[in-house]
């Protein structure tokens, strides 16, 4: 297998004038779990549709597993599962019969989607409520089904389109459990969508960033945090005053500084010594009890991004 | 193929009979209980040996598809598009072919089941209540002809379905565009008939009685097949993973 999962060159789909994906240039490697980020009516689920070859592309391409998503968009789909923007669960029947049918769809022996279906709902805690129709079910439970749904053929990649959207953050957050197990045990790449930047923190091996179909940047979190913004002090204390953060801004390290709820918040000008500043503050009278430093959260790069692209 | 429409089948039926587990609420399973009781007992039962005699009784077997088709068929692509659950399914390996011609094959074969089913039964009924210790038969021309073009009927209906709710948003809308279709398909021949000249309608039905049953219905099937295969192209033609999503 190639270690590209995905590669696209300069893929655009337009809606009448809307330019929904614009001149998308990406690289999936195999085997990770990569975040595509975007704000809402970025272009993510147009993506995922391309990718898929449920939609055509106006220009440009896009390989998927190495297979040409024009021409060989039933070979694609037969590698890859998908949770879509809705889960598309049939909820008049049973969480096991749904399973069944996918199981059915995708030929997988009797005997091995038996034990393939009971695998993944144990896996995910629902083994028990398998005979229940899904529409009795909560959605965290559905989305957990869909998940299992997509994983049931053994694909090579999976496509999920916010899949913590709508949850309560107790069903996310144990959803995101099980999907980083789930992701690990099976070895299958994960082109993730999201506009939770605190869950493709925690999953994400890769990160693109989109808005208005366009890819504003791409790469490991922690290559976009140092990449997007400066590193950043947050000192804890009393006897902070104007006189002392006029002092902090004239200096030449200091790139900005400000009080917020009671805390000192500097934006630095690279990865400068902070004991200097701290012994300033210290000089002018100011009671310092915690200092912390460090990069910028994935939050502020894509919140800077999102800026920089309007400007 | 074959197995990939069987898998659309399955999962049809299984929606429409046993949606929300059976009898409970909608009860799928009643409502063919209901059709099968009133088509295969109360109205055999009321009629007495003229269900088996009559051409009358015989012809509701032809019209019956119609509207079973019609409660099922709307569901088959606007519902999955108003319960969000096509673009999973087109998202999935199945070839074009075997999701429609699924869809199709699961119609017809309940709405012809369904018929066929009600149609046994009658019998069934009329024999065990009026039958007097002699079997009581439909006559064979009529019974095969029936079943024939009982056939033919679900077949045009539920591709007629599928044209209608392929462009649909909702369940709904696509119900009302075929009731109004299904409405014209019986209204416009009656009324174009009464509006032709007496002496065409004389001659017309002077041909029908020299030609006989078996004549005649080989012409209606004739023209059914030839109407389900134009429908059936239609669908093929007009049939796009791209096309599906409407929103």
């Amino acid at each position: 297998m190639s270690d590209i999962a995905i590669r696209t060159e300069d893929l655009t789909r337009n809606f009448s004038s809307l330019c929904a994906v614009d001149g998308l240039s990406l690289e999936v490697p195999a085997g990770t779990i990569f975040g595509f980020l975007g704000p809402n009516g970025a272009g993510k689920t147009t993506t995922i549709r391309l990718l898929l070859g449920l939609l055509e592309p106006t220009r440009g391409r896009a390989e998927v597993l190495g297979l040409d998503t024009r021409t060989q968009a039933e070979a694609i789909r037969e590698r890859t599962g998908a949770l879509l923007e809705h889960h598309g669960l049939y909820e008049r029947l049973s969480a096991e019969d749904n399973l069944e049918f996918y199981g059915r769809i995708w030929h997988l022996p009797a005997g091995e989607r038996r034990t393939r279906i009971q695998d993944l709902l144990t896996h995910l805690g629902l083994w028990e409520r398998r005979k229940e129709t899904v529409g009795s079910w909560s959605r965290g439970m559905k989305q957990k089904l869909a998940v299992a749904r997509a994983l049931l053929p053994r694909p090579q990649l999976i496509f999920l389109d916010e899949p913590t959207a709508g949850l309560d953050p107790v069903a996310a957050a144990s959803l995101r459990e099980d999907l980083a197990a789930l992701a690990t045990r099976e070895g299958v790449t994960v082109f993730l969508t999201t506009h939770n930047l605190a869950e493709a923190e925690k999953l994400c091996g890769q990160v693109a960033v989109i808005r208005q179909g366009k890819l504003l940047a791409v790469g490991h979190p922690d290559q976009l945090r140092s990449k997007g913004s400066a590193p950043k002090v947050e000192i804890v204390g009393r006897g902070f005053n104007e006189e002392t953060l006029a002092r902090l801004r004239s200096r030449p390290e200091v790139a900005e500084a400000d009080l917020r709820n009671g805390h000192l918040q500097i934006e630095l000008r690279g990865d400068t010594d902070v004991a200097p500043l701290v012994r300033l503050l210290v000089n002018a009278g100011v009671q310092v009890e915690e200092v912390h430093k460090g990069k910028a959260s994935l939050e502020e790069v894509f919140l800077t991004l999102m800026k920089e692209e309007k400007e | 193929m074959i197995g990939d429409i069987w898998t659309i089948m399955w999962k049809e039926w299984k929606e429409w009979l046993f949606r929300w587990g059976g009898l409970r609420k909608e009860g799928g399973l009643l409502g063919v209980l209901i059709f099968v009781g009133v088509f295969g007992v109360f109205m055999p039962l009321q009629m007495g040996r003229a269900w088996v005699d009559s051409p009358v009784a015989l012809s509701y077997f032809v019209w019956l598809p119609f509207f079973v088709v019609s409660t099922v068929i709307a569901d088959s692509f606007a519902g999955e598009r108003e319960r969000h659950t096509l673009e999973t399914l087109l998202a999935s390996r199945l070839p074009d072919r075997a999701i429609l011609l699924g869809k199709v094959g699961a119609a017809v074969g309940y709405s012809w089941g369904l018929t066929m089913m009600s149609m046994i039964l009658g019998l069934i009924s009329v024999n065990l209540v009026h039958g007097h210790g002699t079997l009581l038969l439909y006559p064979a021309t009529a019974a095969w002809g029936s079943a024939a073009l009982s056939l033919l009927v679900s077949i045009l209906a539920a591709n007629a379905g599928v044209l209608v709710s392929l462009r649909s948003h909702t369940v709904k809308q696509a119900q009302q565009l075929l009731s109004l279709g299904f409405l014209l398909l019986v209204f416009v021949p009656l009324f174009g008939a009464k509006a032709l000249p007496r002496e065409w309608t004389g001659k017309l039905l002077a041909a029908v009685a020299t030609a006989g049953p078996t004549k005649v219905l080989l012409v209606a099937g004739a023209l059914l097949l030839g109407l389900d295969l134009a429908f059936l192209v239609t669908v093929l033609a007009r049939f796009k993973r791209s096309r599906l999503l409407l929103d």
